[in-house]
């Protein structure tokens, strides 16, 4: 239920509303994605979307500290 | 997929379960709150490939599970009625109420219509102006932006014809509610990583700090698991408690501030009853008062519907982390996924479906 599921954003464009939206590419599926409650993400980044909404921008350095932890406990070991 | 696949290695998860097993000196209770992390824990396997001293027990964190019973019926009420146009995401539809489900009134002749989004709500009811269209609203603080966009696109657009039948919960309440437990032997948390990438996780450091809990806001992939439960096995080995953060590359400690304020404006606190739990104070949302006219519960009147659940079922024991599902008599005897008897084995997040679907059976 609370799946959320990391694509790329390649588009964004404000609707007739008025409510930033955007195009967002998951593997090769692309979906229509509400952007207003990620206000300062730029196409090419990638968001964590849930039921059609941006709800986070994936942090790219943050990403990658699962594997320097364990690159660290691989050198305390080893 | 970037920012998955990498997440699901096996030599990774392997060391990971090496640093669990020396770091674990004398057994241990964990419980994971998110019944999409349940999902994952079973599905991979990791359950089973854990240190035996380390038990894991499943929380109340599927919203479709914990959805009560008596507003299941409802929604199935309102969806017969010729003037509505009923829409859900598509998990709810399966969930049995006191006598059918939404399913079964679909095949009978009800529009209820699955949709992705909320806002794919709001469109039909701008489409179908002659028709009332009401949004089954259930989910935990991680669909409340999304609720809240779409009431508050309703509004924007004046429609008339848009409401919502809203059984919205809140995780750190009933977090309280296991921990301040007498009998509660939980002892660390996963918390959710995508209700904390709405919320942040400021309101879950007076928890850790009252009950002396480790808390670990934790991400949904393998990876994410072994390291959350790693994290908080060197906290309570450490005899440390506070809330620790996983999930860095999603969850911000203040959360997203601008889907916080959309939700504020658009729901306020109240009570809840949690199917299996019961009534958990301040443990939902509700429309605030203003936005009263897109609240299908009062705009529908389908009288007081009461309902029981089965005696047989220990959905209460099961959520609160006191008991495992193969504990339970009734476990893929009379209780299966397709004829379940309570709340933990309507969906796939929940936790006997899970042990269910992947074969842990007594
Ligand atoms: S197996 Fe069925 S009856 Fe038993 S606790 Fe789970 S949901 Fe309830």
């Amino acid at each position: 239920m609370c799946l959320g599921v990391p694509g790329e954003i390649v588009a964004i464009e404000e609707n007739a509303l008025g409510m930033t939206m955007g195009t967002v590419r998951f593997g090769g599926v692309h979906k229509e994605v509400c952007l207003a409650y990620v206000p300062d993400v730029r196409v090419g980044e990638y968001v964590l979307v849930h039921v059609g909404f941006a709800l986070s921008r994936i942090d790219e350095d943050e990403a990658r500290s699962v594997f320097a932890l364990l690159e660290e406990m691989g050198e305390l070991s080893g | 997929m970037k920012y998955v696949d990498e997440y699901r290695g096996e030599g990774e998860a392997q060391r990971f379960l090496e640093a669990i097993r020396s770091t674990i000196t004398r057994p241990r209770t964990v419980m994971e709150i998110c019944g999409g992390q349940t999902h994952t824990l079973i599905q991979s396997g990791i359950d089973r490939m854990l240190p035996d001293a380390l038990t894991l027990v499943h929380g109340p964190g599927c919203p479709v599970c914990v959805t009560p019973l008596e507003l299941i019926d409802k929604a199935i009420a309102i969806a017969q009625r010729p003037d509505v146009i009923l829409a859900s995401f598509g998990d709810m539809l399966r969930v049995p109420g006191s006598e059918t489900d939404l399913l079964a009134v679909k095949a009978r002749g009800a529009d209820v219509r699955v949709v992705y989004s909320p806002l794919d709500a709001v469109r039909l009811a701008a489409a179908n102006p002659d028709r009332s269209v009401v949004f089954f609203a259930v989910g935990f603080e991680t669909t409340a932006p999304p609720n809240a966009m779409a009431v508050w696109q309703a509004k924007r657009q004046g429609l008339e014809n848009f409401s919502i039948l809203c059984s919205h919960v809140l995780v750190p309440p009933a977090m309280e509610a296991i921990l301040a437990s007498p009998d509660n032997r939980v002892e660390g948390f996963l918390a959710a990583g995508h209700v904390c990438t709405v919320m942040g996780y400021e309101e879950y450091e007076p928890i850790a700090e009252t009950y002396r809990v480790p808390i670990v806001v934790t991400g949904f992939e393998p990876l994410d698991l072994l390291q959350g439960l790693y994290m908080t096995l060197q906290a309570l080995e450490a005899g440390r408690w506070g809330v620790e953060n996983q999930y860095t590359r999603s969850v911000r400690r203040e959360g997203n501030r601008s889907a916080q304020k959309v939700v504020a404006e658009v729901f306020e606190r109240c009570d809840r009853r949690w199917r299996g739990i019961g009534v958990i104070p301040a443990s939902g949302y509700r429309l605030r008062p203003a936005l009263a006219r897109f609240d299908a519960e009062s705009r529908f009147d389908v009288g007081d519907i009461s309902t029981r659940e089965s005696p047989l079922c220990i959905a209460g024991e099961i959520l609160r982390g006191l008991k495992k599902p193969a504990e339970c008599g009734e476990f893929g005897r009379r209780c299966t996924p397709d004829d379940p008897l309570g709340a933990p084995m309507v969906s796939s997040e929940g936790a006997c479906a899970a042990y269910y679907r992947f074969g842990r059976r007594p």
